[in-house]
């Protein structure tokens, strides 16, 4: 398309002027910065001791740590997502907007009050347990565990996975569904050789949407983990605001952001399809 | 064997209908309580509702939110169309690079995207609405981008070089060729990007300096305290009311659908 339009568009480019000018001072410069402070110390003089405080064991567990729940994360996502999908979809809600709205709702509710919620439904005198004995079940001691993160972050970026998989298979043509059973295969068959790599987009961005938030994420693990259980992210924050340690936490910044780089090539593949939304 | 996936289907959905409202309902019950207490229920009120419009702190809050959300959008709108129209225009190679410049601020961590711009800020503007402001702006451009680039892709030049080559100045085929074509894109671009700064909390929290609050950093700033129950009245309210908003724009929009084909071309 770009080169079909010859001339004229050439000529075009300069509208994107004042965009380059926005990302070169506030996209390219602040990473300049935050490269500066984590390679310098108070005094300014050069160092890697705040790149390689990465290493250090507390910086481990908690890296290690936010793997696990954007690992954990990001899997449950799917788990619960593509069923939802494909029970839509057999229901016949898939293309309604009011489908779209059910999943998008929530979001715009607070989300640091839903996490607080989520404290007093999976508080040990909670509703969850209130709900469990009243119907004769053991109560369970979820609060300020791991798992009670992972309830938190798996509930805060769920619409994240569940749009962009909604919008990979309700696109699917349903002539190749028809098609794919008029030749005999099962609805198994279908599924695995027509739905599943038909959707491998959405899983793919949703994966992109889910995984680096969940692994930096601080507010969750503050309220759900009650202070004693970090993330990177929480570790972060604090440089910032507890410590004041600026360097550290540029250092730390710099060392989670060369892990998302390296983990981008993955992305890039699907990057330029574009999809506009089909939110509003 | 069909009806049963039909009861199967039904109950997971509502499964996870109750997961994704549950705790929306907490909030709102929490709205009606009479305790101060997030754990017991002292019985129905609609006093806070009443105090909250007395709340100068949550009111400014709740401006200051709104303001940011739509000026911030309001702007991503007029830089990001432009710039996607020029990139649009450019070779692939310029192209790719400048898409993937736009997707660093979606692709990095929230908390890093915040806290290189706070630092950067710091060396020239005080922070301040006017730092949260720029942030906001910062993100939110590529939202805009990246829902209007699909609809210049699908765009029929042809009929803008038509429009020029029978005499209409640049101008004036810009709004009534491209502009329209770009419409729905801009539409979703813009409310995305609305949507996206009205939600923000980590990012407005590192570039916030100590005066401003949005609501999000001051539902933060109270976790410790405990929360006002305000704060439950209105984000009551704000639900109710996107809840209206969105089944209203969806009916308009279903019916949209079903009367105008989405060729684009008999539009002009």
């Amino acid at each position: 398309m770009n080169e079909s339009e010859g001339r004229s568009s050439s000529r075009r480019t300069w509208l994107s002027g004042p965009y380059i000018l926005w990302i070169a001072v506030f996209t390219i410069l602040p990473l300049i910065v935050i490269f500066k402070y984590s390679l310098t110390d108070n005094a300014g003089s050069f160092t890697l001791d705040n790149i390689s405080a990465v290493f250090s064991p507390i910086n481990m567990k908690a890296i290690w740590f936010s793997f696990k729940i954007a690992f954990g994360c990001t899997f449950f996502c799917i788990l619960l997502s593509y069923p939802m999908v494909l029970a839509m979809k057999h229901l016949g809600l898939g293309k309604k907007s009011f489908s779209l709205f059910i999943i998008i709702l929530p979001m715009w509710m607070n989300f640091i009050l839903r996490i607080l919620a989520w404290q007093m439904i999976l508080s040990n005198n909670g509703l969850l347990n209130l709900l469990l004995t009243s119907l004769g079940f053991e109560p369970v001691r979820i609060a300020n565990t791991s798992a009670a993160i992972m309830i938190g972050v798996v509930y805060d970026y769920l619409p994240y996975m569940l749009l962009p998989i909604y919008m990979a298979i309700m696109e699917i043509n349903e002539d190749l569904i028809e098609a794919a059973k008029d030749l005999g295969a099962s609805g198994f068959t279908v599924f695995r050789k027509v739905i599943l790599p038909l959707s491998v987009p959405g899983l793919l961005s949703g994966t992109v949407m889910v995984f680096v938030p969940s692994m930096t994420s601080f507010v969750v693990s503050d309220i759900l983990g009650g202070g004693k259980l970090q993330l990177i992210g929480n570790i972060i924050e604090q440089d910032f605001t507890a410590g004041n340690n600026w360097h550290m936490g540029s250092g730390l910044s710099v060392a989670l952001m060369i892990f998302i780089l390296i983990s981008m090539p993955f992305t890039a593949k699907h990057e330029d399809q574009g999809h506009e939304s089909v939110i509003w | 064997m069909r009806r049963l996936k039909d009861i199967l289907s039904g109950i997971y959905v509502g499964f996870i209908a109750i997961l994704l409202y549950a705790p929306i309902l907490v909030l709102i019950v929490l709205s009606f309580n009479d305790s101060r207490s997030r754990v017991t229920w002292g019985g129905f009120t609609f006093k806070w509702y009443a105090t909250l419009f007395s709340n100068g702190q949550i009111l400014d809050a709740l401006l200051t939110t709104v303001v940011l959300a739509l000026g911030s959008s309001a702007i991503a709108v007029l830089i990001g169309v432009p710039g996607a129209l020029g990139i649009h225009a450019m070779s692939k190679k310029k192209y790719n690079f400048f898409m993937g410049l736009t997707n660093i601020p979606m692709l990095n961590a929230d908390i890093v995207t915040g806290i290189a711009l706070m630092l950067w800020f710091v060396h020239f503007i005080p922070l301040g609405f006017g730092s949260v402001l720029l942030a906001h702006i910062t993100f939110n451009i590529p939202y805009v981008i990246l829902s209007v680039m699909p609809r210049i892709q699908q765009m029929n030049v042809s009929v803008y070089e038509a429009t020029r080559d029978l005499g209409a100045g640049p101008v004036y085929s810009f709004f009534k060729v491209l502009l329209p074509e770009m419409m729905p894109g801009i539409i979703s671009g813009f409310f995305m990007a609305f949507t996206m700064s009205m939600d923000d909390f980590v990012i407005t929290y590192f570039t916030k300096g100590a005066g401003v609050n949005t609501l999000s950093t001051m539902i933060y700033g109270q976790i410790r305290k405990g929360i006002k129950p305000e704060m439950y009245a209105l984000s009551t309210l704000i639900f109710i009311a996107v809840s209206i908003i969105l089944i209203v724009v969806n009916n308009i929009s279903d019916k949209r659908k079903t009367v105008t084909s989405d060729n684009g071309i008999e539009r002009i």
